[in-house]
């Protein structure tokens, strides 16, 4: 059983004896508090894995002009509005490819993915699959609340088997996608999975991504109490924490085609897998280079001009 | 300004369409392509894949028609000009991303070399079928530019054209070629980079802070920012306000929708490219577009040769379509008559450009190859009363 950490080097409130007690949520300044109140409800795990995300940032010091967030359609895809950063709201599931874009015109931008599981595993899957392969490098972090919540709660490729969903009335009885297995098989160089009750573990693997080189996805089991737990009887949000806390198994090293998610059953978290291979612009620079010798003018990160 | 020496081929080339496309593109700043191999646009990309690299830009390959089409997007985001190429079956997955571009502002070109369809249809034969796909495919209402080229070399002026095009008026731009087109090989002269305008991008000369992305400006285009400088903005496909943040009142809508629409509209002049051939006294005009217009010359030296004044009105820009053009010469003359490598699309336009005031003939063609002139002399005959 894991359990519970909590962030200690950043308390939410650093005040010192007969300061004024009003102080900023360190997150604040990550945010587009013009923006607020968000659309997330009340028990939602988004704004969990948000606030683990903005800590992230600030613990790796990136220069955060230089940091982008490309969301698709959904709950999740609404961070991108969200985050004071470059952020785009693209297509439904093609959050991965516009990314790609970004990044190869632009290699100095830290260009993170910030979506939901039906956007990322179902509509976009091949670009998915396709980005792992080539290593890009990518932080592509996936929220996944086990349904299509933006919509009403419909089944999705990650709905548990049995689940009771709006398309699923008499419970879902295709297998959930596992989504670590796939990616790691797909090429990923680093792969975890935790859960929104994991918020210093969701915070340690964001840090990682953000600071290593190559394709990095991050899962995270989140709950949505409006539409999944409520139907399914398995109470609020904080009763899904506790749910969490009950199920979760942490395993490093678990055998990732056995981690596939079930309606009650073991959670399996961890940091599944973190390895080294050149990533996307190093093989092509290294490709290009070697059969074109001084031939070949390297893309740098200026931008063209016109 | 002009374009870049480093991506100018300077000189007389034997070049197919498709590779003179491909010239265009560079030669017009772009320094990025995704794309997805389909009949007959590849030898475009192909090229471009080859060249890019001592050039100093990217080329990739990606999974998919959707990817290749917003993957250009990213890339422009972050400061690049980019375009992609397809044909019809990917023109159509490419929709939705034509959409964004039009949503988001986002100068880039679609570069489309028409096959015979629907569906799979005649992967290596022509066809001029998309041609209302390009200006109606995508959902909701946007405007859009789209040329049509007639020969090898136009597919390097009207590349140069289009980048230009899609960066004053930050919209997507339909560079609609046909598979004739595409794979007919001709001289193609490339003039030197010095004498190629090229246009560059309208960039915010605004601190980060006083951006606003999508703020009124006087000819309702806004200037851009690109992503990485700080100016820590947002982007989306949403119904947005000037700040780039989504809102859904109807105002809101009703405030972007109509400064789409009017920023090509009051551009029309500047974008509007038509060929006029002994319009003047003639008695009937045939009006059309890329490849079929040049099997048109040959009928039209026949009805000539048969003493009938016919003339000839190219559209090398087919959208915005030129309507008070057509309303002024429809006025004039007995017939217009409009062949087509489809079942009659830019036909109905001229119909309705025309508000009656003169006989349209349309001169349909499935596709697979082009007119016989005869049947394009048959309507010319037809039209002039013979």
């Amino acid at each position: 059983m894991s359990t519970a950490e909590t962030p200690t080097e950043m308390p939410l409130c650093e005040q010192a004896p007969g300061e004024n007690p009003i102080c900023e949520n360190p997150v604040e300044q990550f945010l587009r508090t013009d923006r607020m109140p968000h659309i997330w409800c009340p028990g939602c795990g988004i704004g969990t894995t948000v606030n683990c995300f903005a800590r992230a940032l600030l613990k790796t010091g990136l220069d955060l002009r230089k940091v982008v967030v490309v969301s698709g359609i959904g709950c999740t895809g609404r961070v991108a509005g969200y985050v004071k950063l470059d952020s785009f709201h693209t297509t439904h599931g093609r959050a991965i490819p516009f990314a790609t874009g970004l990044k190869l015109a632009n290699p100095e931008l830290t260009v993170v993915v910030y979506s939901g599981d039906g956007d990322l595993t179902s509509i976009g899957g091949n670009h998915l699959i396709h980005a792992a392969r080539r290593n890009l490098d990518l932080k592509v972090i996936c929220v996944n609340n086990l349904t299509y919540s933006m919509t009403g709660g419909q089944a999705a490729a990650t709905t548990p088997e049995d689940s009771i969903t709006t398309t699923s009335p008499y419970g879902a009885f295709e297998p959930a996608m596992n989504i670590p297995h796939l990616v790691a098989a797909a090429g990923a160089t680093f792969v975890a999975r935790w859960t929104t009750f994991h918020v210093a573990q969701t915070m340690k693997a964001m840090q990682r991504m953000l600071t290593r080189r190559g394709f990095s996805f991050l899962e995270v089991i989140s709950p949505c109490p409006t539409l999944y737990q409520r139907r399914n009887q398995m109470g609020d949000g904080l009763d899904t924490m506790k749910h969490y806390k009950e199920v979760s198994v942490s395993n490093n090293n678990a055998n990732l085609a056995e981690i596939g998610m079930t309606k009650s059953g073991q959670i399996t978290v961890g940091n599944f897998l973190e390895i080294e291979r050149p990533d996307y612009l190093e093989a092509m620079r290294a490709q290009l280079r070697n059969r074109l010798q001084e031939r070949y003018i390297e893309v740098g990160g200026a931008p063209c001009q016109n | 300004m002009h374009a870049d020496p480093t991506g100018v081929l300077t000189g007389t080339h034997f070049l197919n369409g498709d590779q003179a496309c491909c010239e265009g593109a560079l030669a017009g700043g772009a320094r990025f392509s995704a794309g997805y191999p389909i009949t007959p646009s590849t030898e475009i990309v192909e090229r471009f894949s080859k060249r890019i690299p001592t050039i100093g830009g990217v080329f990739i390959q990606m999974e998919d028609e959707l990817a290749a089409s917003i993957a250009i997007q990213g890339a422009v985001w972050a400061g690049a000009k980019a375009f992609t190429v397809t044909s019809g079956p990917g023109f159509s997955l490419m929709m939705e991303h034509i959409g964004l571009a039009a949503m988001t502002e986002t100068p880039c070109v679609f570069v489309d070399v028409q096959r015979g369809g629907p569906s799979t249809g005649l992967p290596t034969l022509p066809a001029q079928g998309d041609m209302m796909q390009a200006r109606f495919g995508s959902h909701g209402d946007y405007p859009c530019i789209a040329l049509c080229p007639s020969s090898p070399q136009e597919c390097f002026t009207l590349m140069v054209r289009a980048m230009n095009l899609a960066e004053e008026f930050r919209t997507p731009v339909f560079l609609m070629m046909d598979e004739v087109v595409g794979h007919m090989t001709e001289r193609v002269q490339i003039p030197p980079a010095e004498t190629i305008a090229v246009t560059p991008r309208k960039l915010t000369d605004k601190a980060p802070g006083e951006f606003r992305p999508y703020e009124d400006s006087e000819d309702l285009v806004p200037p851009m920012a690109h992503a990485g400088e700080g100016y820590q903005f947002h982007v989306t496909g949403l119904t947005h306000d000037e700040r780039g943040y989504p809102s859904m009142t109807p105002a809101t809508q009703a405030k972007l929708i109509r400064r789409l629409r009017e920023k090509i509209t009051r551009g029309m002049d500047r974008i509007t490219q038509v060929e006029e051939d002994n319009v003047d006294g003639a008695e009937v005009v045939v009006v059309s577009y890329g490849i079929t217009m040049r099997v048109a010359q040959r009928a039209i030296k026949l009805a000539r040769a048969e003493g009938i004044a016919v003339g000839g009105m190219r559209l090398v820009t087919v959208w915005p379509f030129p309507e008070e053009r057509i309303h002024a010469l429809a006025g004039r003359v007995r017939a217009l008559v409009i062949p087509e490598l489809n079942m009659g699309q830019v036909a109905l336009e001229v119909e309705r450009c025309a508000r009656g005031a003169t006989q349209v003939i349309p001169v349909p063609h499935a596709g697979a190859t082009v007119h016989d002139p005869q049947q394009i002399l048959d309507a010319i005959r037809k039209g002039a009363g013979r």
